[in-house]
């Protein structure tokens, strides 16, 4: 059981990343650091759903944020950012009072996930049977030979999404009462994603589009920003 | 690999972890390989479609050993940094770049089962991977402290975001068509003569093809589409500030990234390693016939797949080289005025196309839907799915569409 | 404590992210410094639902969310995108206006 296996040391490699990006973005002051941090803190997270077993969600989180949004963001950065632009002090006392505050949350959290034995303790492997698939996705030989049980979930996932269970079906009977509620699929709020996005789209074009700008006046207090 | 490892009795994570260690070996020699042909190709090219005839003494007759040649010049050269660049972020950029494209090659499967890591869901790996390679040129574009270098950059953002949208709607075309986005599936669909390939598929698969062509080639950057390099304009680019080694692991990864889409349109479109004519079973050279057999008739998919792959280098080369540069706006219109809307009006030519040619190819479609993803059929039980209505479809899988081809043809 | 992974975790790291990122939300200046926050918050509460999908992470596999919980990180990485888009675009319009994307000084909604 001490023996290392692979998803453990992933896990750890994945995770470590994970939390140092994300204290990067913290504590560094230059927005481009922080745009770094975000991107190796998203990356990771998406190292994190592989060996969870959700392979096309961490392929999402590979695409759409750290592909789209953290591009995104620095595409903002770089719009926005000024030659000799003073980083903004943030007061000493406001630091000691947020993570004072944030070291608080941060325990009461980890007091709260420690406090629930079932969740220090994994699951034989044999009980994940017909699961989404183990932790350990990533090791798996040769693709010709997966078992049903080990390829993505990216076909379940697109059933779901047009409403079929297919990862439910065959096993409903086997499920306790309070799964039973999920044998729905996710076809309505799918569409409705769908429209948002669109809704988006057309707003933040709306919001950037190119119209002559109004002379920019600085702020009358915030003279010496600039 | 691995399973052998395990055979020979290593611990599991080590078996697993050097089995990955030796396939990206495999793979970044490879990453290596292509940029240095690729270049040699280029200056040949460049050479005749200019009246010339490119390199013809380093190494022999031909040049051959011009591109090693070119790599030590670089690596020999000083090293410099501006003093108003970021030095963590300007250093860090090339590899960054670097590392994008490496991933691109981890999931193009060379030959039958010749995949670094094969995946059922490969192609979507590729796309995500595929954006990322910008973010290096960003870094690099910002942290140079250079003007024509920020210009570059912004140019490369906004350029390659906007052609990840067309390029998306046109690889989904071929998945239509396949109903996968496995890429080992993809190939292993367009197996025998070359009018299975999927540009032969029907009309739209067959335009698809040029859309993807030419938004591949805005995406990685090549002329006519270069702008974030425009000479004429911006000096270098975002390459402006850049010299020596870290120059050329930005040249490398461009040009594995062209291999690598050239790679990728040869799987979707042209039947990946399946060639024209299908020798290699008349050969008896295929994996039932015994080990041997599969594996000789596996080195000739790689060379097949290979050919195909250089073959749409080649092209690239010959459009940079041909064509003149366009303007930014009219890049970025291009992208958005025609390239979007055409693609998506073949993808939703080839949803019809598909569904009409199973309405009328396939029998009669029955309630049972069978899905592979699951471990056994399903049996849609609770409503999830009316039983008594026999569904409206058949739902499309890949056992059941390869079916329905072979009805087809 | 390190062999099996288990939910627990999963938790903790995605305890640390959602810190990182309120306290990025409230310390930091700058509007996209504030986005990055949000998107490590969301990216928290994902790495939790994924976590919660898979039942091989806990000694109770018939509790786990299952599909729902990838399903539900799915919706939430979208409109993560959607929510970046709209933002970005908002500050690029206030700095448009007032050459600054200092969150502090963007009081003049003020009564």
């Amino acid at each position: 059981m001490n023996e290392p296996s692979l998803p453990s040391i992933l896990f750890f490699l994945f995770a470590g990343l994970a939390c140092a990006g994300a204290v990067g973005v913290l504590v560094f002051q230059r927005i481009v650091y922080m745009a770094g941090a975000l991107l190796v803190s998203l990356a990771a997270a998406a190292g994190l759903f592989f060996i969870a077993g959700a392979d096309f969600v961490g392929l999402v989180q590979l695409m759409v944020y750290v592909g789209g949004t953290v591009v995104l963001l620095a595409f903002g950065v770089m719009l926005t950012a000024r030659r000799n632009q003073p980083a903004w002090q943030v007061p000493g006392v406001q630091w000691a009072v947020g993570l004072a505050v944030g070291g608080c949350l941060l325990v009461v959290l980890l007091w709260t996930v420690l406090a629930v034995p079932q969740w220090q303790t994994a699951s034989a492997p044999e009980a994940a049977e017909g699961a989404p698939s183990a932790p350990g996705v990533l090791v798996r030989s040769g693709s010709r030979q997966t078992s049903p049980s080990q390829t993505g979930t990216i076909g379940p996932l697109g059933w779901a999404m047009l409403g079929v269970r297919t990862e439910q079906a065959d096993q409903s009977d086997a499920l306790p009462d309070v799964r039973q509620t999920g044998q729905c699929g996710y076809l309505l709020p799918f569409e409705i994603i769908s429209v948002h996005l669109v809704l988006v789209l057309v707003g933040a074009a709306f919001l950037a589009r190119a119209k002559r700008p109004p002379e920019p006046r600085p702020l009358e207090q915030g003279a010496k920003v600039g | 690999m691995s399973s052998w490892l395990l055979q020979l009795g290593f611990a599991d994570w080590l078996a697993y972890g050097s089995a990955g260690l030796i396939k990206a070996g495999l793979v970044l020699v490879l990453v290596l390989f292509t940029p240095m042909l690729a270049l040699w190709m280029e200056r040949k090219i460049a050479g005749r479609i200019q009246d010339r005839l490119g390199p013809t003494r380093t190494g022999g007759r031909f040049g051959w050993l011009q591109s090693p040649a070119d790599g030590i010049k670089l690596l020999m050269k000083e090293d410099l940094m501006p003093a108003a660049a970021d030095p963590l972020l300007f250093r860090l950029a090339p590899y960054l770049s670097f590392c994008a494209v490496f991933c691109l090659f981890v999931v193009l499967p060379m030959a039958d089962g010749w995949a670094p890591a094969g995946w059922d869901s490969a192609l979507f790996f590729f796309l995500a991977v595929a954006g990322l390679e910008v973010f290096g040129v960003i870094l690099a574009g910002y942290a140079s402290g250079s003007k024509w270098s920020l210009f570059g950059a912004m140019r490369e953002a906004a350029q390659v975001v906007s052609y990840e949208v067309p390029l998306g709607l046109c690889v989904v075309v071929p998945v239509v068509v396949a109903g996968s986005m496995d890429l080992e599936e993809i190939a292993r669909m367009q197996e025998g003569w070359f009018t299975r390939w999927f540009i032969f598929h029907d009309p739209f698969t067959f335009l698809t093809f040029w859309i993807y062509a030419a938004c591949a080639m805005a995406g990685l950057n090549r002329a006519p589409f270069d702008l974030p390099e425009a000479e004429s304009e911006l000096v270098a680019g975002f390459a402006t500030e850049y010299s020596g080694f870290r120059w050329a692991v930005f040249f490398m990864a461009e040009y594995a990234a062209m291999f690598a889409w050239s790679g990728l349109g040869a799987i979707l479109f042209f039947g990946g390693w399946n060639g024209p004519v299908p020798v290699a079973s008349w050969l008896g050279l295929v994996s039932t016939n015994g080990p041997l057999a599969g594996f000789l008739g596996n080195l000739l998919s790689l060379l097949n797949f290979l050919l195909k792959a250089l073959l749409g280098v080649t092209v690239m080369i010959w459009a940079r080289w041909t064509l003149p540069r366009l303007r930014i706006d009219q890049v970025i219109a291009m992208c958005w005025k025609y390239c979007v809307p055409l693609a998506t009006l073949m993808l939703v030519g080839v949803v019809f196309w598909q569904a009409i040619s199973m309405e009328i190819f396939s029998p009669k479609p029955t309630g049972s839907c069978t899905v592979r993803c699951s471990s056994n059929p399903p049996r849609l039980s609770q409503g999830a799915w009316p039983e008594e209505t026999p569904s409206a479809f058949p739902l499309p899988t890949r056992s059941g569409l390869a079916s329905q081809r072979g009805l087809v043809r | 404590m390190f062999h099996p992974i288990t939910l627990a975790h999963y938790f903790v790291v995605g305890a640390v992210l959602f810190t990182c990122g309120v306290l990025c939300m409230v310390l930091k200046r700058n509007a996209l410094g504030v986005l990055m926050g949000v998107e490590l918050v969301l990216n928290g509460a994902n790495l939790n639902w994924i976590a919660l999908s898979n039942p091989a992470l806990r000694s109770d596999p018939a509790w786990a969310v299952g599909l729902d919980g990838q399903l539900m990180a799915l919706f939430v990485i979208v409109l993560a995108a959607g929510e970046a888009a709209v933002a970005l675009a908002i500050a690029l319009n206030y700095y448009r206006l007032y050459l600054s994307v200092d969150v502090d000084q963007a009081n003049q909604l003020k009564g």
